[in-house]
């Protein structure tokens, strides 16, 4: 007989979990959108990309993180090509508005979610790995490995890209750009070279968020189009440009959602993230972790 | 800013375009004209899986024409993609009939795609068969409307009582129900509610959660808090796959004799494969499996063609649960042509309700609204699986049937927690 | 000014006259059925351009109040017998209602922060309407509606008029607010919202009132779809292709002025109606990616901007 207290505890363990995998999916986006600019509808789909480069690879034995470690450069490389291919296109205008690169990057993961259904048919797709179907057991918490493995990845990443921002000269480019291009390009640095770089960077984390997911459970072609909102609410609760806030975030939504549904009903949880959201936003514009506008 | 006149050409040369078709258009007629039989199939959307019906058509088609087609005519078939979206469906099946001009129709899959066409068949009087469509004529009440699928009258009910019948015959007296939150699942376990309330049993806790739940340690957990005696899951494959992953990490209490019974996704070959193990023990609802009470020679011969074209478009490479009440389709379509001799609609379902006829899964009859006389769902028990080969599920012994009496292939084992270890 | 507004009178009066012979000219119901789409499209087209296109602040949550509109005509009618036309009304009163919500709710938002917020509210709502008792949740519901009158020509005809009618009321309403003082203003905001607040322009008040006149006019679409389908369900009445399509129509057709989204609408709906019989399969919506690219691309004022420009420069 499980008490109140274990269900409490266990709602939280789960939540922060889920909003730790959540976070790892919308890192990329936090990149893009909330340093770029650029709002990256497709990432999602992108993530799914990942998803199905990870279970790919798998076919060859491969178990997900190293997969997701070889899929590092190849997203890498994807990313700068999404770029130059955004920046040709309104380079004409220079700066694209905002319905442009909403319909441009919607078109984008449209024929995303068709080119992964042709390629890999529109089944359902698992990989395997050793600790996907044990949990650990820390007292009351049940925790399944596979959602504690995937969990790590969110903190790991942001770790290694908050050092990357704040101590390189590269990452510090990259969060100068954000403010000003223009002063960037006067300090002898090419402002599309460093967002190209960033999107790069960006578009790679989508392959690891992609290997949480799957080992999550499977994937189909379309299972991006579940993750748009809440990654977008996630990305502008945090606040533009704030990459731990996302992290933050991610877990409060998730502890949320975890709890509507251990204390009320399941159904009402896809409406929580947002309803935080236009409550957030209500209250306080700039989101929770941003530079005050 | 564009001027009315250019705005006024620009129109007129577009609604020119677009009547002209049908001011000009004149019906041809030709001396051997071959059937036509219209459909839509979910190709892509969240239904896309059952696209592997569609290798159903085909093969019926192809053994139909190859023993020299359907009094003499060829048969041939007209299909859309619906996108598994039920908007879609008025143009597509108006254009079925009204451009194409097909005879006969079948129905998108299942009930929230094929619902937009009740009032539109019974409106227009046209002959549909039905596929997957929970009570799909329940409300329509269309005398030209034939299920494809064993669901038997009464469909909303009949479709979960074989997981109650055998939850009467251990003494089970709780139960727990957790269905996703969409149309066939919500049916499914409205009807186990009412199943289970006609039989005194209590129903203990009743949760629905929505379709892109992953995570099932919450709800888990409140059922292992009720323990049940049985737990009725109604839910699609991706949810079905985290629930049982969720029992395998959380356990599931002792309590708990039966678990399962209207799961899909344990039906098709990527989740029995990638399950693997995991799925020992459940009990839940099929249409086919390949044990020897089924099994018979059109059958055989049907899978034998079906499991190579399946593997080389990358679809289930199984096919027991829906493709071949796809062929069933057709061949309900060929019986009443040849019963009443004709391709005239009153006479086909006249002949149909009169008369049972031969399918591939055996003998069927109609009753007024369509329904399959008798409820041919098959409840199994997943047994024996070792590792994640798929082709062991090609054996008998690993789905074994426990409901319709007359089809029992072999025994119930309870406790789940028992049943999910043996092997 | 004035011959403008009567040649444009003239051309409705022209359009619905069309709609209602057409059954007598067009026998085949099956353009009703793909017709009725594509008008219902420049409904949806229109109302979002009016907040999207004349004020600047995209909307993402067109399906909002599409949706709304959809369960409440179908609720008003199942529950009540509610005629099709109450329906309607109270669709584009709903409509309204939750624009100004949404108005109010997005007060000291704007740009891409606003669109995410009215991606929100199609959640929130699909969420809301799936768990309302009596509209059905996920097993949708049935509407079996009443028999059309004698002069419609069949139920299909009957409701491709009713959305004829809302479309050429649509349109004209929104002609009319381009070329008032609302529509100055709104322009203005579009432009700069700060510089307009600075001269004196109303702002807020302005605001709201595109949000309601295009959550009016969004809902005003869906009222007659129960009729159509016969059948509503949460999934396809919120659907994430009804947003889209609101945003791309504008978008191809240009959204300066009351005729771009009729245009984008026709071209792009017609495109996916001609689609989904003729290629049907995968690659139609890797066509509706194409397209959205291409003009993107290429046209990224849209039809209109590339007539303008093409006008322009032969002008010299």
């Amino acid at each position: 007989m499980t008490s109140s207290l274990d269900i409490f505890l266990n709602a939280i363990s789960t939540g922060v979990v889920l909003g730790s995998i959540y976070a790892s999916i919308a890192l990329g986006l936090a990149i893009t959108f909330g340093i770029l600019h650029i709002p990256n509808v497709a990432h999602p789909a992108l993530v799914i990309v990942g998803a199905y480069f990870v279970y790919l690879v798998g076919q060859w034995g491969i178990s997900p993180i190293p997969a997701a470690l070889i899929g590092l450069p190849v997203f890498y490389v994807l990313g700068m090509a999404l770029y130059s291919f955004y920046s040709r296109t309104f380079e004409r205008k220079g700066q694209a508005n905002v319905l442009q690169s909403l319909t441009l990057f919607f078109g984008l993961s449209l024929v995303i979610e068709i080119a992964i259904a042709l390629f890999f048919g529109s089944e359902l797709k698992s990989v395997d790995a050793d600790y996907v179907g044990s949990s650990l057991i820390l007292g009351p918490i049940t925790m399944p490995y596979r959602l504690l493995v995937p969990a790590l990845f969110a903190p790991i990443m942001i770790s290694a890209l908050w050092l990357y921002f704040n101590r390189t000269h590269s990452g510090t480019a990259i969060r100068a750009v954000a403010h000003d291009d223009r002063a960037l390009s006067i300090s002898g640095i090419n402002p599309t070279w460093i967002k190209r770089h960033a999107f790069g960077i960006a578009t790679a984390t989508a392959v690891v968020g992609g290997a949480a997911l799957i080992i999550m459970g499977p994937v189909e072609p379309f299972a991006g189009r579940f993750q748009i909102g809440r990654v977008f609410a996630i990305v502008v609760l945090a606040g533009m440009g704030s990459i731990p806030g996302t992290l933050v975030v991610a877990i409060m939504i998730g502890i949320a959602e975890s709890f509507v549904s251990a204390y009320l009903t399941p159904s009402w949880s896809p409406g929580v993230a947002f309803a935080i959201l236009l409550l957030a936003l209500g209250l306080r514009p700039q989101g929770l972790f941003g530079a005050a506008r | 800013m564009t001027t009315r006149r250019q705005f006024n050409k620009l129109a007129a040369m577009g609604t020119l375009g677009l009547a002209a078709p049908a001011i000009l258009s004149s019906k041809a007629f030709a001396a051997d004209k071959p059937i036509k039989i219209g459909a839509s199939v979910s190709l892509t959307g969240p239904l896309a899986s059952t696209r592997a019906g569609e290798i159903g058509y085909q093969l019926w088609r192809d053994d139909v024409n190859a023993a020299g087609g359907l009094l003499g005519r060829k048969v041939e078939f007209v299909i859309y993609d619906d996108q598994s979206s039920a908007s879609n469906v008025p143009a597509i099946y108006s254009k079925l009939v009204d451009v194409d001009k097909v005879d006969v129709l079948i129905s998108p899959y299942g009930a929230n795609l094929s619902a937009p066409l009740m009032p539109f068949i019974k409106q227009r009087n046209l002959f549909m068969v039905g596929m997957f469509a929970l009570a799909g004529n329940d409300r329509a009440r269309s005398n030209k409307y034939f299920h494809a699928c064993p669901w038997g009258p009464d469909s909303m009910l009949g479709w979960a009582r074989g997981f109650f019948d055998i939850a009467k015959s251990i003494n089970a007296k709780r139960i727990a129900i957790i269905n996703s939150d969409l149309e066939f699942s919500s049916s499914a376990a409205q009807g186990g509610a009412q199943v289970a309330k006609e039989y005194g049993m209590e129903v203990v806790m009743n949760q629905s959660y929505p379709p892109n739940t992953s995570d099932f340690s919450a709800i888990l957990r409140n059922i292992n808090n009720v323990a049940p005696d049985a737990v009725f899951v109604c839910s699609y494959p991706a949810d079905s796959a985290a629930i049982i992953r969720g029992v395998k990490e959380i356990g599931i209490n002792d309590s708990v004799q039966i678990f399962g019974g209207s799961m899909i996704g344990p039906q098709y070959g990527s989740l029995l494969g990638s399950l693997g193990e995991d799925l020992n023990g459940l009990v839940n609802i099929t249409t086919f499996v390949p044990e020897p009470t089924l099994q018979s020679p059109g059958i055989e011969s049907f899978f034998k063609r079906y499991t190579p074209i399946a593997i080389e478009q990358k679809l289930d490479p199984l096919g027991f649960y829906i493709p071949p009440f796809y062929y069933v389709a057709g061949q309900i379509i060929e019986a009443g042509v040849k019963g009443s001799e004709s391709v005239d609609i009153e006479k086909m379902a006249q002949y149909l309700h009169a008369n049972p006829i031969d399918t591939i899964v055996g003998k069927v009859a109609f009753n007024d609204i369509g329904d399959w006389t008798k409820r041919r769902t098959l409840m199994i028990q997943i047994q024996n699986v070792k590792g994640n080969d798929i082709n062991q599920f090609r054996e008998p012994g690993k789905q074994v049937i426990l409901d319709p009496a007359e089809l029992k292939s072999g025994n119930l084992i309870t406790p789940y927690n028992a049943a999910r270890k043996a092997s | 000014m004035k011959r403008n507004n009567l040649i444009f009178a003239l051309g409705a009066i022209l359009i619905l006259l069309a709609g209602f012979f057409a059954p007598s000219i067009v026998t085949n119901p099956f353009y009703f059925f793909a017709g009725y789409v594509i008008v219902q499209y420049i409904v949806i087209a229109t109302g979002w351009n009016v907040l999207g296109g004349y004020a600047g602040y995209i909307n993402f949550g067109a399906a909002a109040f599409f949706g709304s509109g959809v369960y409440l005509s179908a609720f008003l009618f199942n529950a009540f017998g509610l005629p099709l036309w109450v329906g309607i009304i109270g669709a584009a009163a709903l409509g309204a209602i939750l624009g100004l919500a949404m108005g109010y709710l997005t007060l000291q938002i704007q740009g891409v922060y606003f669109a995410i917020a009215t991606l929100g509210l199609v959640i929130v709502l699909e969420t809301i309407v799936h768990n309302l008792p009596g509209l059905g949740g996920a097993r949708g519901m049935a509407v079996y509606g009443p028999a059309p009158p004698e002069w419609s020509g069949g139920p299909v005809q009957y409701v491709f008029f009713v959305i004829l009618i809302i479309a050429v009321a649509c349109v004209a309403l929104a002609r009319w607010i381009e070329h008032s003082w609302v529509g100055r203003g709104l322009r203005a905001v579009r432009a700069s919202e700060d510089a307009a607040e600075c001269s004196g322009v109303p702002t807020l008040k302005l605001k709201l009132v595109a949000c309601s006149i295009s959550g009016a006019m969004l809902a005003a679409a869906g009222a007659p779809y129960p009729f159509y389908t016969n059948f509503v369900e949460p999934v396809t009445a919120f659907s994430l292709l009804i947003g889209l399509n609101a945003i791309a129509m504008p978008l191809i057709g240009g959204t300066r002025s009351w005729a771009g989204p009729i245009i984008g609408a026709i071209i792009l709906a017609s495109a996916q109606q001609i689609a989904t019989v003729t290629i049907s399969s995968e690659l139609n919506i890797l066509f509706v990616g194409v397209v959205l690219i291409a003009f993107v691309a290429l046209a990224p004022n849209g039809l209109l901007g590339l007539a303008k420009r093409k006008s322009a420069g032969t002008a010299q």
